[in-house]
């Protein structure tokens, strides 16, 4: 029996076009146990939101496997929640009905109705979104709406988080606030979360290990950076951290020195 | 929103105009009545001076006797009964517009009704399905432009009765844009709300309810406007042949009696109830899609 909580063993992806096949991920392998902060660190094109979507199950892979609690994910399913990264909220649906309508999908048969009413408000609690529950998504801004995505995966009680560049299309102190918003949440509900990104500062202030990704075709997992900061992290005290400096200029050393993005060097 | 950011811009204005001089109290009465001056002249007085105009050119050209067409005074005196009571009933068959219209109105929402189920069930299933559609797609492109009325004669063998193949004329010359209209709009739902949807394994009725219906609602509402204009394009015509007692029937009637004068009232009566049809249909699109877009 394997002990390892959320195990991708020799992983690979290619998509087929007419004859023409382009392998994407080679032999990913990554374990990663209940209650980490994983970020997955990579350039553009390098298939890290491929990777996310096989753990999601909105692909299949292509050979190898991927095991949750030592069973096979191969569909998508509320135990792995997804933040997108363009937050995919309902634009049709109030705030607080883009919540309820994971909360009355996962836990419509195991909650009451007024049970359902607190665990949704409870969730927006969270993200501090419970003023704007009354309002379409199209009337609140880009981080709230992305605070909105965050409360309905959270709603679903997920094993797994997982964020797809969730923050990558907001300003950056909006994206400050989001990160402080995330690390609070990981420290409270102890959820294990994996967290798609480009940002280096992000995944070091973040992650409990940093996976850093080679450039593709065919990418692999080019090292994995443990992060020893002691949490809570603040983002002042952190800048002049030794492992944070130390943690920092790897990253940036295997993504601008052994691995440059060869389109953006050129 | 448009609407809702363009309203408070009036709002402040009084709330300062109270703390100054006299001033201000005259000027928002004039403003409101410059504004609704300003939306008469612009909106309302357009359209009756080209209908003034029109009706003018109608009556100078076709007054005298020579003529074989009635002009407008000639309408109001031999017409004037259906012109200012819709709803009056003399007898079985001597009854005013207004109930004709609604005869006619009832065949076209059994017709069009049906053919707003059954079409976007059909498009739901063509739009989910690239297979579907390419089989699908060449044989509706052709059948939907086949004209109402050649439906008759088939519906007519099939149904042995007047009341049903009206009906089927209807929902036969509908049903084409709605289900045309709901499969592109089930095609274009974002990769992100199914994404959504098979995260929280939604089944496929509850996808059809929560996810396709509301994102594709207005594609769907462009269909069935269509298809609620060419009912009634189609219940027309083929009351005319049907008989009964539609407005269609009515018109083919008159013609039969010589009552030019009475056409033209019913012809106002069809422009207007087809007028109404489709802004009415718009309308609930509006509400119903509301939000759908961002």
């Amino acid at each position: 029996m394997d002990q390892s909580y959320l195990k991708i063993d020799r992983v690979c992806k290619s998509f087929s076009k007419g004859a023409k096949v382009t392998e994407v991920l080679s032999d990913v392998r990554l374990t990663i146990d209940k209650g980490e902060f994983v970020s997955i660190i990579g350039h553009s094109g390098c298939g890290k939101s491929t990777l996310l979507n096989l753990i999601a199950g909105l692909t299949e892979v292509t050979t190898g496997a991927i095991m949750l609690e030592g069973r096979e994910v191969n569909a998508p399913g509320p135990d792995r929640a997804v933040v997108f990264q363009n937050h995919s909220l309902l634009p049709w649906l109030s705030v607080y009905d883009n919540v309820k309508l994971a909360v009355t999908k996962v836990f419509g048969a195991t909650k009451t109705k007024p049970e359902r009413h607190d665990w949704i408000m409870q969730n927006l609690d969270l993200v501090q979104m419970t003023h704007a529950a009354d309002k379409r998504p199209g009337e609140i801004s880009g981080g709230m709406r992305q605070r909105v995505g965050i409360a309905r995966a959270l709603a679903m009680e997920p094993k797994i988080l997982l964020l797809d560049e969730p923050f990558g299309a907001l300003d950056a102190l909006t994206r400050a606030h989001l990160q402080d918003a995330v690390m609070e949440i990981h420290a409270r509900l102890k959820n294990t979360m994996i967290m798609i990104t480009h940002d280096v500062d992000e995944a070091v202030l973040l992650a409990d290990r940093i996976v850093m990704m080679t450039n593709g075709p065919a990418a692999r997992i080019g090292e994995v950076l443990p992060v020893a900061i002691p949490r809570p992290r603040d983002r002042i005290q952190l800048a002049s951290h030794p492992d944070y400096v130390r943690a920092r200029e790897a990253v940036l050393r295997f993504l601008y020195e052994r691995h440059r993005f060869v389109e953006a060097a050129e | 929103m448009n609407v809702t950011t363009l309203k408070p811009r009036q709002v402040p204005a009084p709330q300062t105009a109270a703390q100054v001089l006299p001033l201000p109290v005259v000027a928002r009465p004039r403003l409101r009545l410059a504004a609704l001056g300003r939306f008469v002249a612009e909106r309302v007085a357009p359209p009756v001076v080209v209908l003034i105009v029109v009706l003018l050119i109608w009556q100078l050209s076709f007054s005298g006797g020579t003529s074989g067409l009635p002009a407008p005074t000639d309408v109001w005196d031999q017409s004037r009964d259906l012109i200012v009571d819709p709803f009056f009933v003399y007898g079985s068959q001597d009854i005013g517009l207004g109930w004709r219209v609604l005869t006619s109105l009832e065949r076209v929402a059994y017709g069009f009704g049906l053919a707003a189920i059954v079409g976007v069930l059909v498009g739901a299933v063509l739009g989910q399905s690239a297979l579907m559609m390419r089989g699908f797609d060449p044989i509706f492109q052709v059948l939907r432009t086949v004209p109402p009325l050649a439906w008759l004669p088939i519906s007519l063998a099939a149904f042995m009765d007047s009341r049903p193949s009206a009906i089927f004329v209807i929902f036969i010359t509908a049903i084409w844009p709605i289900i045309i209209n709901t499969a592109a709009g089930v095609r274009a739902i974002p990769q992100d709300y199914r994404n959504v949807a098979a995260v929280l394994r939604l089944n496929q009725i509850e996808f059809f309810w929560k996810i396709m219906v509301p994102s594709a609602a207005p594609y769907i509402f462009s269909g069935l406007r269509i298809g609620v204009g060419l009912s009634w394009l189609a219940i027309v015509a083929a009351e005319m042949l049907t008989g009964g007692v539609g407005i269609g029937f009515f018109i083919w009637d008159a013609w039969n009696s010589s009552r030019l004068t009475d056409i033209i009232v019913a012809l106002v009566y069809i422009g207007l109830t087809g007028f109404i049809l489709d802004r009415l249909v718009g309308w609930i699109g509006r509400v119903v899609s509301r939000g759908t877009a961002e």
